[in-house]
């Protein structure tokens, strides 16, 4: 164990004198936080907005002013019909109201009325999203001429648990969280251990009577601490800037990323035993934690919705555990007992890579 | 007395080979070396120099053969082994980023090495590596020599018995070589076993025997004037021509002429046993066929000739 401890000290060393892995470990997970955080927001506001007004009444100024109060709009022109093609096909506005003339007078006398809505539907997302705002703001203007119209029997009284706002963010940044800590930490073990290799000190250090574990938790021990520590900065980081909320337990929060991390070191060190080179050993570590984390994690598809050969293979994704246990922590405030089973996956990863890791090192050691 | 002989050796070889698929790195090696000697390992690149020291230090397992160092078999107890030698090789495997005292310190760590046995070894490594004052300069920073002899420092830091140095003064200058050569010969005189391959031929003067490899075999060895007997019935002659090439063909022709080899300028030409003072008689022979020569002498035969006439003898073997 002291021999252990000497490569750990060592490592440790090593690590604060090398400002390109500290600047990896530290710095960039930051810089990742910021730039997805603020980029990656499936939001929409400030929808430009052109209004072709062919009533000129009291109705049709109101519905215009309901558009423009509701936040999601920003009016940027009032128009004729002959501008409508124009400003769609330059994207200067994404939606345009159209109110006919009759308005004013069909409001009046209770007949019903239609209004039209051009969207741009370039970006199916953002076309459908703002179809269902100007949907609720028309339906709630109409509802304030007509009260004595006979109500749908069944009404849907929505209640948005967790993030009533429904702020992406909320969303995305644990997400976040997970694939940052994933790459930082998957790269900087992987290459840590393949430049020994290449420099010859691991050669040498093979040389004593170290052995593998010694030699493996020596290597660990502190980029576990130096990822622990990243990994805290960028959830309170998120919780600064984004309005994450903790509602949970904080020692269920670093239990959760602690075998979340181990997981992610010892797939690092796999990595470290498969390559010869530290650029073969960082594009391996890119290929193996950056794009299933990306994509197959749930950290922005819904596993739910995928072909069933994909979910199969999201069951071997740690990320995607870490994500549901995170989750339930920061957003639900979710006690143990629904996410235990999520913190168990977590440990299986972590003990399979880690055997993994450590039979093909000792192989390689003697 | 045979029971006395055994103690004194302090690595014991007997038809060691490692095969890798169907190549054959080394094939029925057989040596020992005595204590406090420093033997040389002779070799062009990729005859075995390497494979060997590795299965010596227990990094790779033999495929059949038996090697004992420091009286430990290196297959069934490599972790034992790898307490009572030290290893350095080319690439003076030091962390750069560190510091000297922290290279000492975390090999140290990894030794075992602690408290005041720890202190007084890093004081003896400083010292016989010339770096006082310097313990807290980066080893990145140090130049070749300095680099060289901390490697070994660190590489002797827990007192090991035998020491293994691979290829040990690669890209280090004359200087620095030669000082590195006196600190072997001082561990030696303290009793250090010290096994050094080099490809280096006039380094090999400083080992108290060597032994050739050539294609994972041993070819020859002994001390050097042992080994320099392969020539005894043999005299060797220097030509110093304008056109070595030219003279080169012109003495292949010769009836008293073995064969030749390009020495730097000169020409090396070995003469058919028994033939002696024939030199004037070339000379003539030479200039008359238009190849002017500055000079030729009989010389005293090298190591490099014997190495070469060692390695063709045992191509010939191995083709036969």
């Amino acid at each position: 164990m002291r021999k252990a401890l000497a490569v750990a000290r060592k490592e440790f060393r090593q690590i604060v004198r090398d400002t390109r892995t500290l600047t990896i470990l530290l710095v960039v997970p930051v810089f990742f936080l910021l730039l997805y955080g603020y980029a990656l927001n499936f939001d929409i506001r400030h929808v430009r907005l052109a209004i072709d007004d062919r009533d000129h009444t009291v109705a049709s100024r109101s519905l215009v002013a309901a558009f423009v109060n509701s936040g999601y709009f920003d009016l940027v022109a009032s128009i004729t019909d002959a501008d409508t093609n124009r400003l769609m096909d330059r994207n200067d506005v994404r939606a345009i109201l159209v109110i006919p003339s009759g308005l004013g007078r069909a409001v009046r006398t209770a007949h019903p009325v239609a209004v039209q809505v051009l969207l741009n539907g370039d970006n199916a997302n953002t076309a459908t999203t703002v179809m269902g705002y100007a949907l609720t703001i028309i339906r709630s203007e109409s509802v304030r001429y007509a009260p004595a119209r006979a109500a749908p029997v069944v009404t849907v009284e929505p209640r948005i648990w967790y993030n009533p706002q429904l702020r992406s963010t909320l969303f995305l940044v644990p997400g976040l969280i997970a694939y940052i800590t994933m790459i930082t930490a998957v790269v900087s073990t992987a290459l840590s251990i393949v430049r020994e290799k290449e420099r010859g000190t691991m050669e040498q250090v093979r040389m004593a009577p170290v052995d593998t574990a010694a030699f493996v938790v020596g290597k660990t021990v502190p980029y576990f601490v130096i990822s622990f520590v990243s990994a805290s900065v960028i959830i309170v980081a998120s919780m600064l800037l984004f309005g994450m909320p903790m509602r949970g337990s904080w020692g269920l929060l670093m239990l959760a990323v602690s075998l979340f991390l181990v997981g992610a070191l010892g797939l690092g060190l796999l990595i470290s035993s498969a390559a010869e080179t530290q650029q073969v050993a960082f594009q391996l570590a890119m290929l193996a934690s950056f794009l299933p984390t990306f994509i197959l994690s749930g950290f922005i598809f819904p596993i739910s919705s995928m072909p069933r050969f994909l979910q199969v293979i999201t069951y071997a994704i740690p990320a995607r555990y870490f994500l549901t246990a995170l989750r339930a922590i920061v957003l639900k405030g979710a006690r143990l007992d629904a996410f235990w089973m999520e913190l168990v996956a977590l440990a299986v990863f972590a003990t399979v890579v880690l055997t993994l890791a450590a039979v093909r090192l000792r192989r390689q050691w003697t | 007395m045979t029971a006395g002989e055994r103690t004194m050796s302090a690595i014991s070889v007997s038809g060691l080979t490692k095969r890798f698929g169907d190549f054959v790195a080394v094939d029925r090696l057989t040596f020992d070396v005595r204590e406090g000697e420093i033997f040389g390992f002779l070799g062009s690149n990729g005859a075995g120099k390497s494979t060997t020291i590795r299965m010596l230090c227990g990094l790779l397992t033999p495929t059949s053969g038996d090697a004992t160092v420091g009286g430990v078999d290196v297959s069934r107890d490599p972790e034992g082994v790898k307490r009572r030698i030290g290893y350095m090789s080319q690439r003076f495997s030091l962390y750069e980023r560190l510091t000297v005292d922290q290279n000492i310190t975390f090999f140290g760590g990894i030794y075992g090495l602690a408290g005041d046995r720890l202190a007084a070894r890093r004081r003896f490594v400083v010292d016989m590596a010339g770096l006082q004052g310097r313990e807290q300069t980066r080893a990145a920073d140090l130049a070749g020599g300095w680099r060289q002899r901390l490697a070994l420092g660190c590489a002797i830091l827990h007192e090991p018995p035998i020491v293994f140095l691979d290829e040990p003064t690669g890209g280090v200058d004359p200087v620095s070589r030669r000082e590195f050569w006196n600190l072997i010969d001082q561990l030696s005189g303290s009793g250090v076993t010290v096994l050094v391959t080099t490809h280096y031929l006039d380094e090999a003067e400083h080992c108290h025997r060597v032994a050739i490899i050539h294609a994972g075999r041993l070819a020859a060895i002994g001390t050097t004037a042992e080994l320099k007997r392969v020539f005894a019935d043999r005299a060797i002659v220097e030509v110093h021509a304008a056109n070595p090439i030219e003279a080169m063909r012109r003495l292949d022709d010769m009836p008293e002429i073995e064969k030749t080899s390009v020495f730097g300028t000169a020409v090396h030409a070995v003469l058919k046993p028994g033939v002696t003072g024939v030199a004037p008689a070339i000379k003539a022979r030479l200039e008359q066929a238009g190849v002017p020569v500055a000079s030729i002498a009989p010389v005293e035969p090298s190591l490099e000739d014997v190495f070469l006439e060692v390695a063709e003898s045992a191509s010939m073997a191995t083709k036969a």
